[in-house]
């Protein structure tokens, strides 16, 4: 982030020109005053690339969908300078909540150094002036795609998730005409049914990424991609999460302190990924999320998805000093909040 | 009841269909579709525990008539009442979508004559059961399972295709597919659209039979549809004649089909003789 300081400075210039915008008494306006003198001066980009009637937009849709947990909320969604599906819902939630003491972090699947999240998180930099980190521990916003980090985020934190399909009728129903009344209504028999089918038919659920939660005992919600071990991460969370799709232009939250609750059955329950017998091959780590890394021999090596986590593993063994937060699962897998999942 | 000890107390019950209230009682329905009257000005009564049948030809509104009383559908003039806990003196063309919701969900089940129209053919027809379970809230998989196996069978519905899907069965099993699950939450009221006009003859004996003797068993009270005379002798108490979105003749089965005082029913009763 080299030019990070040239950058804050170019837009404190911009926010300081902008003071100085001439008097807006319309009295003193007379018809042969150019054009150009009662319009605003001429910036390139509003700061956080989004101009401001944009953001409010958007910051009005995020009050709804925090008034009202899991309901979708439809917004604008801005044309941004890259394309719909890479996380342009997310990236225009960032903006609009983003100040210039923020500082944020951006990952795709865990890592924070993918092209995707790399891309993201440079631009949100360069538009916004904001310090960027890896640690969820120092963030105020983390952006992020299929992935809650390991460690426990805390209250005044806002975890923004992209989101490629906000509707989790979408697959069962395709009339999105239908699927509101469904909402309307609370009736998600359907979804409970494709359980019922799944236990049948495979003896499990197999329904992985994107598990259909019920938040607030209300809406049936589609946690974004994240796998069902990061599920249970959103049940009475401290933090804010804000879900947020470009292309279906709709965006839902979770307030902090709600419940989210997996569909289960009374008597078959919501399971998440077994990570028992998998060690990160390179901190030793157990029982946290794990990437598979096929072998050659036809085995597998694991390594942890979180990257921002692994690091700081590394450090502390290389005995540097670094914070660890408390993590959502301990080393037994046990979760956090005793009791939410049943075995 | 008491033991009889002295049979020349024995006291009779009064005839029932006169004394009990109607389960069903519908006035003037009528539903337009663009320039056709479907239904034209319909009453219907029917008692609890009855099978009332109704016949009549190709286009006659048969279906129509179905729809407006499975609440599928809404009627352009009418009203519809039916004896239940809570609905008894509402006019349920009056109700609101979410109750009407909830009585097509707990108190009517319909069987229709395309069972596309009635199951979810991506489904396992044990799920198809299910989901009627569900929707009244049961969240207890055992519970499910044994609920649909028990409903398949008492539909005489062979079990070990019960986990199946319904486009991979005959015709035969998927009317008892979709007859389990309108019986699946005990309805007061069960729906019959031309239940078996789609199989062949020794099928249609066999499932009448399933109907019959599940109404012996449920009391459950039954509308049937047929254009097929045979099928409403066999299982109507009495029977509605509907020609052109009209009731032209009304009278127990016996009476009509034996003695039919309308030309119209005349030529039908001949027609099948
Ligand atoms: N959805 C519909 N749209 C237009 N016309 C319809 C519709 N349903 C039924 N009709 C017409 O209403 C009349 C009665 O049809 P229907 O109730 O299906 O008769 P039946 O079941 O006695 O054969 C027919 O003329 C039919 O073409
Ligand atoms: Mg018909």
């Amino acid at each position: 982030m080299d030019n990070t300081k040239e950058t804050m400075s170019n837009i404190e210039k911009t926010l300081s020109d902008a003071e100085e915008t001439p008097s807006d008494d319309l009295s003193i306006v007379n018809p042969k005053t150019p054009l150009s003198a009662l319009a605003h001066p001429h910036k390139d980009y509003s700061y956080a690339f989004l101009d401001e009637f944009a953001k409010r937009e958007i910051r009005r849709r995020i009050l709804k969908a925090i008034a009202i947990p899991g309901y979708q909320v439809p917004y604008a969604s801005r044309e941004m300078p890259m394309a719909r599906g890479w996380g342009t819902g997310g990236l225009q939630v960032t903006l609009s909540l983003v100040g210039p003491g923020d500082i944020v972090k951006v990952i795709d699947q865990g890592d924070d150094d993918s092209v995707n999240a790399a891309n993201l998180r440079r631009f949100i930099a360069r538009m916004a002036g904001v310090k960027t980190t890896a640690n969820p521990l120092e963030a105020t916003l983390i952006q992020s795609r299929h992935r809650i980090p390991e460690e426990r985020l805390r209250e005044g934190q806002a975890l923004i998730l992209q989101v490629p399909v906000p509707e989790p009728l979408r697959h069962i129903e395709p009339s999105m005409a239908k699927t509101r009344e469904m909402h309307a209504d609370a009736d998600y028999a359907l979804m409970w049914l494709v359980l019922y089918e799944q236990l049948v038919r495979y003896g499990e659920f197999v329904t992985g990424a994107s598990y259909p939660v019920i938040v607030n005992e209300r809406y049936l919600m589609s946690p974004s991609p994240i796998p069902r071990w990061d599920t249970p991460m959103l049940h009475q969370a401290a933090h804010l999460t804000i879900l947020s799709a470009g292309r279906e232009k709709r965006l839902y939250a979770v307030p902090p302190y709600t419940d989210v609750h997996p569909l289960e059955f009374d008597d078959v329950y919501f399971q998440v990924e077994s990570q028992a017998d998998r060690v990160c091959r390179l901190t030793g780590a157990r029982q946290k999320f794990m990437n598979e890394i096929p072998q050659p021999d036809g085995g597998s090596l694991f390594s942890l998805s979180d990257t921002g986590y692994a690091g700081k593993l590394l450090k502390r063994l290389q005995d540097q000093d670094v914070v660890i937060g408390e993590t959502y699962y301990d080393e037994n897998g046990g979760f956090y909040h005793a009791g939410y999942l049943k075995s | 009841m008491p033991a009889i000890s002295n049979p020349d107390q024995l006291v009779l019950d009064e005839p029932q269909l006169i004394s009990r209230q109607p389960l069903l009682l519908a006035r003037g329905m009528v539903k337009h579709y663009g320039a056709v009257t479907a239904v034209a000005g319909v009453d219907v009564t029917v008692y609890p525990g009855e099978v009332l049948g109704i016949v009549g030809e190709s286009g006659s509104g048969k279906s129509s008539l179905l729809r407006l009383l499975n609440l599928e559908e809404e009627p352009d003039e009418g009203e519809y009442y039916l004896n239940i806990p809570g609905y008894a003196s509402a006019n349920l063309l009056k109700v609101d979508r979410f109750h009407r919701r909830e009585l097509r969900i707990n108190h009517i089940g319909i069987v229709y004559q395309y069972p596309h129209l009635g199951l979810r053919m991506r489904y396992t027809s044990s799920g198809n059961v299910a989901e009627r379970l569900i929707m009244a809230g049961e969240r207890t998989f055992s519970v499910m399972r044994q609920a649909a196996s028990e409903l398949l069978s008492a539909s005489e519905f062979p079990l070990e295709r019960m986990d199946d899907l319904p486009c991979h069965l005959s015709g035969g099993m998927q009317q008892r597919v979709q007859l389990a699950k309108a019986m699946a939450l005990k309805p007061q009221l069960l729906l019959l659209d031309e239940p078996t006009s789609g199989l062949d003859v020794s099928v249609q004996a066999l499932v009448l039979d399933t109907l019959k003797r599940l109404q012996r068993l449920t009391h459950v009270t039954i509308i049937i549809v047929s254009h097929d005379l045979g099928v409403i002798r066999t299982l109507a108490d009495r029977v509605m004649v509907m020609r052109r979105g009209h009731v032209i003749e009304t009278g127990l089965s016996d009476q009509v089909l034996e003695d039919p005082q309308e030309a119209y029913t005349q030529q039908l009763v001949h027609a099948k003789l």
